[in-house]
């Protein structure tokens, strides 16, 4: 297996790994963004990002793909691995993926967060069969049909929204009273005749043989049980940082965070966290490609003061 | 480059359910970012395949029927054809070292 030079290494292919990217190609640094499946990360699967300042709307996917070919116009590398496991050397950063090894000078982590799935009976099952973590992807299939949200955030009201263009009939399954979700998306949801929602309410199955017909629910205070025919279930209960393959590693907080200082640095010589991973994101894109150029600038600097010409 | 071509309600009898080859489909609409992404590792499987195995891609947007005869309820959706009879199914994203794992043990 061959080992691979670079200066800075990112490994996360989201807006904060393109940003760092791009400032890190910037500086001239030889800079690598390694990437296990889509670019964009989260929104890669969210239809229009509208909050990006100075960007009105654009779909997820675009923006990602736009940011990308910014940062490799400057020499930004990319390799489609995952990486399974990272260590210190004498004086560099060694990274196992299930490709090439690679070995950089700073290495910028901007792994991001996955989302978190309920762990109920069916859910596993009739995952691609009415089960989704991605209404714009999945949400055309169900036109005419009554389908169900799960979750009272951002991504659930969004989301829910996209998928009452199709659906007749979106209910949204909340476990408590209210919603987490920005105002706006709150007053598009509640003015959208097509959404209805059960607050206090936790789903325990997903029902269904070949494809998904219906899930089984629970109020949360009366513990009253009922049954809703869906036939699609739309899963947002937030999600959980990918830093499983640094545990043991890099200080982390109880949610698997990574801890870091103003400019985004672990308390390891080189090694920076910015974004969905890091303790106390605001999880914005915006605040992801800021983090992320505060930790390029960051490595930049350390690279200059530890590794002198 | 052998690219993969577009196949409709219409010809998938022909093009694809009585292909002497296996055959990849390629379930794909054009709001799916997740699609895009897979469209080209497709391309280069197209590529490396070329002979062994035929590949096509079905706009789920225009082509309802053969969406729903297969039950497709989300994208993208590979669904491998040998003798007319769906063999093997992968749904969502992958990396492209799992996608010639499914095909080589069609192929083989």
């Amino acid at each position: 297996m061959v080992t691979r030079e670079y200066d800075i290494a990112i490994i996360g292919g989201g807006p904060a790994g393109l940003a760092a990217g791009l400032y890190a190609a910037r500086a001239r640094r030889r800079a690598l963004l390694i990437e296990k499946g889509v670019l964009g990360g989260q929104i890669s699967l969210t239809e229009l990002v509208e909050n990006y300042p100075g960007i009105p709307s654009i779909n997820g996917f675009d923006l990602a793909q736009a940011m990308h070919k910014q940062a490799e116009s400057y020499g930004l590398e990319t390799e489609y691995v995952e990486v399974t496991g990272i260590e210190r050397g004498n004086t560099k950063w060694l990274m196992r993926t299930t490709g090439d090894g690679f070995r950089a000078k700073a290495v910028i982590i901007t792994a991001g967060a996955d989302y978190n799935r309920l762990g109920v009976p069916g859910e596993e099952r009739l995952t691609g069969r009415g089960v989704s973590y991605c209404a714009t992807c999945d949400a055309a299939f169900f036109k005419g049909q009554e389908v169900a949200v799960v979750g009272g955030g951002d991504a659930a009201m969004d989301e829910g929204l996209f998928a009452a263009r199709f659906a007749s009939k979106v209910t949204v399954i909340h476990r408590r009273d209210q919603l987490r979700a920005g105002r706006i998306l709150q007053e598009r949801a509640f003015a959208n005749p097509a959404m209805n929602f059960v607050w206090n309410t936790v789903v325990t199955e997903v029902l269904g043989d070949e494809q998904v017909s219906g899930v089984r629910l629970r109020n949360a205070i009366t513990g009253e049980e009922s049954t809703l025919p869906v036939a699609a279930v739309f899963v947002f209960i937030g999600q959980h940082p990918n830093t499983d393959f640094l545990k043991g590693l890099v200080p982390m907080d109880a949610g698997h965070h990574i801890l870091v200082d103003d400019w985004m640095a672990t308390e390891l010589p080189g090694l920076y966290a910015a974004g969905d991973v890091r303790q106390n994101s605001a999880r914005q894109v915006a605040t992801s490609v800021g983090d992320a150029v505060t930790a390029a600038i960051a490595a930049d600097h350390y690279i200059s003061d530890s590794f002198p010409d | 480059m052998a690219k993969p071509a577009e196949v409709t309600d219409a010809d998938f009898e022909t093009e694809v359910i009585k292909s002497t080859v296996p055959v990849l489909v390629d379930f794909w609409a054009p709001w799916c970012g997740p699609c895009r992404m897979v469209a080209p590792i497709v391309e280069e499987l197209a590529d490396e395949y070329n002979g062994r195995v035929r590949f096509f891609k079905l706009n789920t947007d225009d082509n309802v029927q053969t969406a729903s005869r297969y039950g497709i309820r989300s994208i993208p959706t590979l669904l491998v054809f040998k003798g007319g009879e769906p063999v093997a199914q992968v749904i969502g994203f992958r990396p492209k070292s799992e996608l010639k794992r499914t095909l080589d043990s069609v192929v083989a």
